[in-house]
């Protein structure tokens, strides 16, 4: 990698600072997509600013929302009890993400920031129609995600939080990983809750995360796998590579969204 | 101490130190002075390198030095050779261009070498090769062989016409001819054999070194040190060999990747003796997908002529081999020689003909590759073996049965070259198929079904030929080497011992299963035996390791320099104990006067051999060292039985191997936990090939899956539990009656795992499946026939 400066500040202001005085700054939540590219020289950044020192890092549940602090790592929030009880299949959505090296460093700030397209974590924030709160405001997750590596982040601008609106009444992600990757070639989380019934699918859109609203139209109908048995996403706005043809996710994504209706129901 | 000798599943040796993060790699390496070169190579697949400026970079802060292949060329440094030699069949030579360290005139793959960047850190000669101008002009690529051998295809080598290396073969045609004219069905099946990446843990590395007297010293990751030394002293750099010293120290994984001569190894070798300072290089992974050579690479295209009552009658096989951009060290042997001639299989087929294409593709070279030509050749035929059941309707068991070579009938000689010495086929596939409840398959099938699964079950009746090789054969087909090995057995004085084996562990457990041997041997324990290995400077000179051939060929060696050890043992003894040679008996660690309680132990020889004030003198040499050199009289031939069995989704395509069983006949077994693990490597990398592994190029060259993000390694849940069992027919024509069990595992299973998924694929219509048998083909196979599932 080529060299930068490193800083670590201890409050929001300072890093926001730290970053709005430099356009080549950049802020490493835990690293585990922009250390791999830095050491492939694919990034010249002229400071990292680590947000780890923020305070971050914490989970709280209020009556009618469960709020994950952006630099919370995927093994806290698979393991943390508020999470289990209040959206089960956010907790196993984060335990099956990556590897337990990546599971300990990543961050659920830093995964939406980056808005993989592969990623497993839109899935689930846009499915439970969450908030992502930043430094200067809140962002609903239908707003967040604007396309492959592209979120409404303006510079300088940091997640701080995302804030899971419940109570979530019925939701699961299924996930087919890429075998090489692991990340999702696709992933569906579906959900009943406060935002009504979504389905939110990443892997497969050639713009990232997205919602299956004719899926979602049957389940409010009749919240039922074989509900969307025939729905079909077309293929023409899907990804396509060596791991699979835009028809193969489309397919994919009805059979995983069935599955996730089963195991939600 | 309990029973160690041969056949005792004692735990290794070497894992002490590996467990304990302890090995000494050729990365953990320093040296005084160090300096590090950055390998600057080709981006594109196909260009013609019309200059490269190196100014900026040489004068980069931290630089000593950029070279070019006009530097090297100046010098004298000579190619990259290869080491055996093809006759077409016209009876000409095969082409073999020249290879050259770094890359003149044209780029052929992308990963070729272009310049190297050497600097006090490794950062700065990155930071360097950065302001290399390289003016490339971009020439169209080709990267299948099947393209390449087209009209108008780019030309690799602008000498080499249709990019043909070689088109050889072996058989007896006109016999196949005839068969095939009067025979009742014959059954043709075309078939690919996946190009995979070696992927070995460690990544290359090597430091190159050059002292005041011009003395060089090179570490590097090999396999067989010696033939390293050989190789670059005397065609590439022309140092003679006496001050060239080559160390491979722990090796991390080689699976024939770390056989062949590279570039790299010269370049810094070459670089320290210009610099006099020792220049280290360390592959980064990605580097390594794109200059370790590759493995595999066939499109085949075979025949079985066939009696109505299923007897074979003559194969013919055409196959394309893909060499990649340039001839590696081994490459061009392993299409023809370790492929073609294992086409008699298990099997009593009386009259085969094969003719083998070799082609140049701007990809990367291949070579080698854990099981090399022969996992090629077990695929084909144990495939072809399965179509052929499908399509006459024959059951797959039975007409594996009828046309296997008796037991009766060895050594048995076959239409393709080899004589084996020994096999008992019928008795691998009976207890496999037993291990595996082949019988109670068909209600495992209706249940899986019930659940909403496919099962299926494979088999594959599996042989090769290892143990590599008798020199004499081996140079009359091409070779440019013997292929011998060698051991030292240096006996200390308080009694015990140090063997020095031309043969290179980096895996496989030398420093137990040769301890073992020479723990039985001499009735010492295995803590008493150091075995030294990897390193010019203290071994004899051996060829090393590759093609099952350590225990087998190595091993033989040992035994028979403890023959001499043994025997000079007896006379010292005989002369200590006042009686005759003859009546000296070695037995337990101890010699005795036969018939009496006379005796003297092993440590009170080896002593009176170093300390020899009471000593015959006058007829015998002091001192207990001895070394021997074995060269194999015939290849080995391990054979058996994989039977696999597969679980599909039908909904997603998705296999699992939900159960693997491997009899392998490898022989005696001389540790039999180390020869579990082989098998259980073996078996996870055939699942790899089989299921998930593929190095994916496009049409003009550019790798696709160049990283882990794309290679699909196989993991731990991707394989199920592995039942390994071993069958011990003997090897009739070594000391120690081993066949070799590196590579059965990763020959056996490719063939049992897609005859598995075929099998549960039988009511789609499936009739074969190329490898990788991924969930989107499998998927796509399934769509393609509902409509005949949706009328049943």
């Amino acid at each position: 990698m080529y060299d930068f400066a490193y800083h670590k500040p201890a409050s929001i202001a300072d890093a926001v600072a730290l970053l709005a005085g430099d356009p080549e700054a950049r802020p490493l939540a835990g690293g585990q997509t922009l250390i791999p590219v830095l050491k492939q020289r694919l990034n010249k950044p002229s400071k990292l600013i680590d947000l780890s020192g923020l305070g971050l890092n914490r989970i709280s549940v209020s009556g009618n929302a469960l709020s994950i602090g952006a630099m919370t790592p995927h093994a806290t929030v698979a393991n943390s009890a508020d999470v289990q009880r209040a959206i089960p299949a956010l907790a196993k959505l984060a335990g099956g993400i990556g590897d337990n090296q990546v599971r300990n460093r990543g961050t659920i700030g830093g995964s939406l920031a980056n808005n993989d397209p592969a990623a497993c974590y839109p899935a689930a924030v846009l499915g439970l129609g969450a908030t992502v709160v930043t430094n200067k405001r809140r962002i609903a997750a239908d707003d967040f995600f604007q396309g492959m590596f592209t979120t409404a982040l303006e510079p300088g601008e940091i997640i701080t939080e995302v804030v899971f609106p419940l109570p979530v009444e019925k939701a699961a992600y299924m996930k087919f990983a890429q075998p090489a990757s692991r990340f999702a070639l696709v992933g569906v989380f579906v959900a009943k809750g406060p935002a009504g019934v979504r389905v939110a699918v990443t892997g497969a859109g050639q713009n990232g995360v997205f919602r299956q609203r004719e899926m979602e139209a049957a389940l409010t109908a009749r919240f039922a796998p074989d509900a969307i048995a025939n729905i079909k996403t077309p293929p023409d706005q899907l990804n396509s590579d060596i791991h699979g043809s835009a028809e193969y996710r489309s397919h994919l994504i009805t059979v995983m969204a069935k599955r996730a209706v089963a195991a939600a129901a | 101490m309990g029973f160690e000798g041969i056949g005792a599943a004692v735990k290794r040796k070497e894992d002490a130190r590996f467990l304990a993060g302890r090995g000494n790699y050729v990365d953990d390496i320093n040296r005084p002075g160090q300096v590090y070169a950055y390998i600057k190579r080709s981006d594109r697949p196909h260009a013609r390198l019309k200059g490269i400026d190196t100014r900026k970079a040489a004068a980069a802060p931290g630089v000593l030095a950029v070279y070019t292949g006009a530097d090297l060329a100046a010098d004298g440094v000579g190619g990259l050779p290869c080491g055996w030699q093809i006759h077409n069949k016209d009876g000409s030579p095969m082409a073999e261009p020249p290879h050259p360290v770094l890359a003149v005139g044209k780029v052929r793959h992308v990963g070729d070498p272009v310049a190297v960047v050497i600097a006090e850190t490794k950062q700065q000669a990155k930071d360097a090769a950065e302001l290399l101008e390289i003016d490339y002009e971009d020439l169209p690529g080709v990267a299948a062989s099947t393209d390449a051998i087209k009209p108008g295809a780019p030309l690799v080598h602008d000498d080499v016409p249709g990019n043909i290396c070689y088109d050889w073969h072996i058989g007896d045609k006109a016999a196949v001819d005839a068969a095939f004219a009067r025979a009742k069905h014959v059954v043709k099946l075309e078939l690919t054999n996946n190009r995979l990446v070696p992927n070995a843990m460690e990544p290359r590395a090597a430091i190159g070194e050059c002292d005041v007297t011009g003395n060089y010293t090179l570490y590097t990751t090999s396999q067989n040190p010696h033939v390293i030394r050989l190789l670059m002293g005397a065609f590439v750099l022309h140092i003679p060999e006496h001050q060239l010293r080559v160390i491979a120290p722990d090796v991390g994984g080689g699976f024939g990747s770390k056989i062949y001569h590279y570039a790299e190894e010269a370049i810094v070798t070459w670089a320290a003796g210009k610099l006099r300072r020792p220049v280290k290089w360390t592959a980064e992974r990605s580097e390594s997908f794109i200059s370790d050579a590759q493995g595999r690479d066939h499109v085949t295209t075979a025949e079985m002529a066939l009696d109505e009552q299923g007897n074979f009658l003559a194969l013919r096989v055409s196959t394309l081999a893909n060499m990649g951009a340039y001839l590696s060290t081994f490459a061009t042997s392993i299409p023809t020689y370790l492929y073609a001639t294992l086409l008699a299989g298990v099997y009593k087929t009386p009259a085969i003909y094969a003719e083998v294409k070799a082609v140049f593709t701007n990809t990367v070279p291949v070579d080698a590759y854990r099981g090399a030509g022969r996992p090629e050749a077990a695929y084909l035929l144990e495939r072809l073996v399965d179509v052929i059941a499908h399509d006459l309707g024959f059951d797959r068991i039975e007409l594996r049965r009828k046309n296997f070579i008796p037991p009766d009938a060895f050594p048995y000689q076959t239409p393709v070259a080899l004589q084996y010495d020994s096999g008992n086929y019928q008795v691998t596939l009976e207890k496999a198929l037993q291990a595996a409840d082949f019988a109670g398959f068909e209600e495992r099938r209706r249940q899986a079904r019930a659940r909403g699964k496919l099962r299926g079950i494979g088999v594959s009746t599996y042989l090769e030929a290892c143990g590599i090789a008798p020199s004499a054969v081996a140079g009359a087909l091409g070779a440019r080497a013997g292929l011998y090995e060698v051991a030292n057995v240096r006996v200390n004085p308080t009694g015990d011992v140090t063997v020095f084996t031309g043969a290179h562990s980096h895996g496989q457990g030398h420093e137990t299963t040769f301890a073992q041997v020479v723990a039985e041997r001499l009735g010492i324990s295995i803590a008493q035996v150091d075995v030294v290995h990897g390193d010019t400077g203290r071994i004899p000179f051996g060829m090393g390791t590759y093609g099952s051939r350590s225990l087998a060929v190595g091993g033989s060696a040992i035994v028979k320099a403890l023959d001499k050890i043994i025997a000079k043992g007896k006379r010292i003894a005989a002369h200590l104990l006042e009686a005759s040679v003859d009546d000296i008996e070695f037995k337990d660690g101890k010699f005795t006067v036969a018939g009496t309680d006379k005796s003297k132990t092993f440590a009170e020889i080896a002593l009176t051999a170093y300390v020899p004030h009471n000593y015959p003198i006058e007829e015998l040499e002091p001192g207990l060292e001895e070394t021997a050199f074995y060269d194999p009289k015939n290849f080995t031939f391990p054979g058996g039985c994989h039977v696999c069995e597969v679980e599909i989704d039908i909904e997603t395509g998705t296999p699992k191997v939900v159960n693997f069983v491997a009899v392998d006949d490898i022989g005696r077994v001389i540790n039999p936990m180390i020869v579990e693990g082989q098998v259980h490597g073996g078996v996870a990398q055939g699942i790899g090939q089989a299921l998930l592994e593929h190095a994916v190029y496009d049409s003009q060259g550019q790798l696709l899956s160049g990283s882990y993000m794309d290679y699909v390694m196989p993991r731990a849940d991707n394989l199920p539990s592995i039942h390994v069992g071993t069958e011990s027919t003997l090897c009739t024509h070594n000391p120690l009656g081993v066949k070799g069990v590196g590579e059965v595992g990763a020959i056996g299973s490719p063939p049992a795992v897609i005859n598995a998924i075929v099998d549960a694929l039988r009511d789609y219509g499936v009739r074969h499946i190329d490898m990788p048998a991924t969930a989107e083909k499998i998927w796509s196979i399934i769509q393609a026939h509902q409509p005949r599932m949706a009328a049943e």
